[in-house]
């Protein structure tokens, strides 16, 4: 049974159709990766797939549930998180707050007991401070714990995101360019990073990437749009050798 | 709780009392005479209405310019209360009174808060700005043609129940609610939509109700300083809550430092006292007002504090002890 | 009905009033995202100075609109240098903290210069009373309506023929690449508060004209119900601006006078909060959203 499955999503602005019944299926466990020039609608599917668009038709299933319609917040819930092509970090809080803040939804304590402080708030607390700090420890990041996350180094700004977007617990982790602006070492450290997660946490993971190197090296099944249609989906080698995609990424 | 914990509270709470002593001692001497207790009185409730109006103005980072109309509310909403209540006959001791006022004055304003806040805070910035001077407008046009509570003319008859003593310390519980409510998981879920509403969202935070929950909170809290001023001034007139009013509270908080509770504490203090001390140039004061706050602005936007907690153990650690500490990211835990 | 035709006419005499004053809100926004809430203060002035060019100095009256809008565009533009030109890459809030200061600040000066004593504008028009079909038009609302009209359409086709025109529109569409296609960007700033101030001092003039008092906070419910204008028109937008004001003014005029006096500014905000509600970025505002 597949964790994220997108039946004919369809996404039109205007006169525009930005996506032309795209569909997906994610098993379990599974690494793909969703390639195509710029434009081709990649990040346009993925706002679908996290609810900050409504496709105009389709369907998107996850875990057994449809969350067309659904708010974002309900789909984190449902199980499927995201990073952002321009991180997009809470800048002025510390790194632990950032993840505290996708661990929201495991700290069980009402409003009054938060102003009052009652001991189930710090045994709460102390619980998200844990696991929190746990989840930094993966990343290596432990060190970082209090520094704000504008202050991080660019790499270590990134990792945080991915941090982030595991803290909710997710099924399906979604990173839309994650070795954007990084250099071959870094890139290299991600790749190694996103196998190492997979393997963790035991989730599935779908990622947009430009850069070939990292998709071709890691990911065990490709989709490739253009102009918002899938043109070709298969393994790595398939994709290199076909021909609708050296035509797409190289012109005619 | 570790040790730096325990030593801010211990600190924090001697400063609360002595701070509360010294003004018990320099009234029952009659060093300060009413006047002044007046001014003091008032100081509290405008702490009161800056630290709310951060809540709204600060954690959640939205331009609110009404919180005056929910003073109102919660004033008037307050003392029709406690005068059915007198009229009633039933007697009970007056801060009890004030109390179940304050509760009535907090409920109303917050519920209030719900109302308004769940349409307008679809829009943002400039344009939630303006409708929420909309909405407390239209908060003081109803209560000058709502004759029940006096109209135009104003509510009389209100039993005064607030006193210096009363209001201090209600003053220092809501203060450090509000304080462990920034600090709470809700307090910090709706810092995040102020960093980033989108990826708040995408974190799993159900940014609406956040939105809402402060809008309300702040609503219940000026609804509570609402209910404090109307039974210290015990005459309610609908132009005391008008739209220069609710900048006032704003440039409070703007000029503490958008998010800095104690700033909001601390710049009330000086602009609540600062003008009462210019009397004697009456022409001048609110000259010199503008003036400052220009000048403020322009050498220091973000405020006296920034986005940082002023923290007594930290400065007491700075003075006294000369240690070098290093300035606390997420600010002090006083 | 004749009734109702002349509460249009009187509708259309405070609109035109407000359209001008909304004109130097929206302009402003449009080109530094800033509410400039010392507008009204501008309008206040330009009242004052009117006063003392016609009592003190029995100036003719376009020799007294000429002067008072020269007058006025200086102090807009010596304001924005130097208050609003320091904050310029502040955080919003802190630009318009400082606008709220310098509205402060102008109100407390006329307040010593002028003394909190209402002043009486001199009827600076002829004075005459037309008949048309049972209506009383005075000379008054007419010259009113039709000097606003008279520079809301020479303002409008300055923004859209003239060189300068085009440097504000494109400093307000974006200010990066306005200074990168050579766009003297502070000086189309100055430029845009001059314009703005001197048709807030028209309208300053006009709103004291019609309602004869003039005093130090004479600026503050017309520059607020203005600034609704420009906001129900879309703000930053200059028709809009215009649309905005004749729409608070007719619906203003039209419930005083068939509805409730006391409750007609109530009805002017539910109107603006309700079209927000609907078209948050008002009437002819584009709806932009956030790219992720």
């Amino acid at each position: 049974m597949s964790v994220l499955a997108a039946k004919d999503i369809t996404m039109q602005f205007g006169g525009l159709t930005a996506v032309d019944k795209f569909n997906l299926n994610l098993e379990p466990h599974e690494l793909v990766g969703l390639i195509g020039p710029n434009g081709a609608g990649k990040t346009t599917i993925f706002n679908m797939l996290t609810g900050v668009y409504v496709p105009t038709s389709g369907d998107i299933v996850l875990s057994g549930e449809s969350i067309i319609k659904k708010s974002t917040h309900d789909i984190v819930k449902l199980g499927a998180s995201r990073t952002f092509q321009n991180i997009r970090l809470f800048k002025d809080l510390t790194a632990i707050e950032n993840i505290k803040i996708a661990y929201h939804n495991f700290i069980d304590y009402n409003l009054i007991q938060g102003m009052f402080r009652t001991k189930k708030f710090w045994t709460e607390e102390k619980k998200a401070q844990d696991e929190c700090m746990k989840l930094l420890d993966i990343f290596n990041m432990g060190g970082y714990a209090n520094t704000l996350a504008k202050n991080l180094p660019y790499g270590q700004q990134r990792r945080l995101e991915i941090a982030r977007a595991l803290a909710s617990e997710p099924k399906v982790l979604m990173l839309d360019e994650p070795a954007a602006g990084m250099n071959p070492n870094e890139t290299a450290e991600l790749m190694e990073t996103i196998h190492f997660i997979r393997e963790k946490f035991d989730i599935t993971i779908l990622l947009i990437e430009h850069d070939m190197k990292l998709v071709m090296g890691i990911c065990e099944r490709i989709v490739v749009v253009d102009y918002g249609k899938t043109i070709a989906e298969g393994t790595p080698d398939e994709i290199k050798n076909n021909p609708e995609v050296i035509r797409a990424y190289l012109g005619d | 709780m570790d040790k730096n914990k325990r030593r801010a509270y211990i600190i924090n709470t001697i400063a609360i009392v002595t701070l509360y002593l010294a003004f018990f001692i320099l009234i029952q001497t009659k060093t300060m005479n009413k006047y002044f207790i007046g001014i003091a009185i008032l100081t509290c409730i405008m702490i009161i209405m800056a630290m709310s109006l951060n809540i709204v103005a600060g954690f959640l980072g939205e331009m609110a310019l009404g919180h005056a109309g929910f003073m109102a509310i919660g004033a008037y909403s307050s003392a029709s209360f406690s005068i059915a209540l007198f009229n009633s006959g039933i007697i009970l001791p007056d801060l009890v009174v004030l109390i179940l006022a304050m509760i009535v004055g907090g409920m109303v304003a917050g519920i209030f808060g719900i109302l308004i806040g769940t349409p307008t805070l679809r829009l943002r910035g400039d344009y939630l700005g303006i409708v929420t001077i909309g909405f407390s407008e239209i908060i003081r046009i109803f209560f000058i043609n709502f004759q029940p509570t006096g109209g135009a003319a104003g509510l009389k008859g209100i039993t005064k129940l607030v006193n210096f003593n009363n209001v201090y310390w209600i003053t220092i519980v809501i203060a450090i609610l509000i304080f462990t409510f920034g600090r709470s998981k809700h307090g910090r879920a709706i810092i995040s939509i102020r960093e980033d509403e989108i990826a708040s969202e995408s974190a799993g935070v159900p940014t609406t109700r956040y939105k809402v929950l402060a809008f309300s909170l702040a609503a219940f809290f000026a609804g509570l300083g609402g209910a404090l001023y109307a039974h210290y001034i015990a005459f309610l007139e609908p132009s005391k809550f008008n739209f220069m009013f609710s900048i006032e509270m704003f440039v409070i908080v703007v000029l503490g430092g958008l998010g800095s509770l104690t700033g909001s504490i601390i710049s009330a203090i000086v602009l609540t006292t600062l003008p009462e001390m210019l009397r004697g140039f009456a022409q001048y004061r609110l000259l010199v007002y503008s003036l400052v706050l220009i000048i403020m602005m322009i050498f220091r936007p973000q405020g006296i504090f920034g986005r940082t907690e002023f923290s007594l153990t930290g400065a007491i650690d700075l003075l006294i002890l000369r240690k070098n500490t290093k300035k606390s990211v997420d600010g002090g835990k006083s | 009905m004749n009734l109702f035709l002349q509460q249009v006419i009187n509708g259309l005499n405070v609109g035109s009033i407000y359209a001008l004053i909304a004109i130097g809100y929206t302009m402003v926004y449009g080109i530094i995202k800033l509410i400039n809430f010392a507008h009204g203060e501008i309008m206040m002035f330009g009242a004052y100075f009117a006063f003392i060019a016609a009592t003190s100095f029995q100036m003719p009256v376009w020799a007294i609109l000429l002067l008072v809008m020269t007058i006025m565009a200086i102090i807009g533009v010596a304001i924005e240098f130097v208050a609003y030109r320091p904050l310029r890459n502040a955080p919003r809030l802190s630009a318009l903290i400082t606008a709220i200061g310098v509205s402060l600040f102008l109100q407390n000066l006329a307040l010593l210069i002028f003394k909190p004593e209402p002043k009486i504008m001199p009827k600076l028009f002829p004075e005459m009373t037309f008949s048309v079909g049972g209506i009383d038009i005075s000379s008054t609302t007419l010259i009113i309506i039709g000097l606003s009209l008279v520079f809301m359409v020479l303002l409008d086709l300055y923004i859209r023929k003239t060189k300068q025109g085009r440097a504000m529109r494109a400093v307000s569409e974006d200010k990066d690449a306005a200074i990168l296609m050579g766009v003297n960007v502070n000086r189309t700033i100055s430029l845009t508060f001059a314009l703005g101030s001197a048709l807030g001092a028209l309208g300053g003039i006009l709103y004291s004209v019609a309602y004869i008092q003039i005093y130090p906070t004479m600026g503050v419910m017309p520059g607020l119900k203005a600034f609704i204008a420009a906001v129900l028109g879309g703000i930053g937008i200059v028709p809009g601006a215009m649309l905005g004001g004749f729409i608070i003014g007719m619906v203003e005029t039209l419930t005083k006078a068939y509805l409730s006096t006391t409750w007609a500014d109530a009805i002017v905000f539910g109107i603006l909060i309700i079209v927000l509600l609907f078209k948050p970025t008002g009437i002819l505002g584009k709806n932009t959203r956030e790219k992720v």
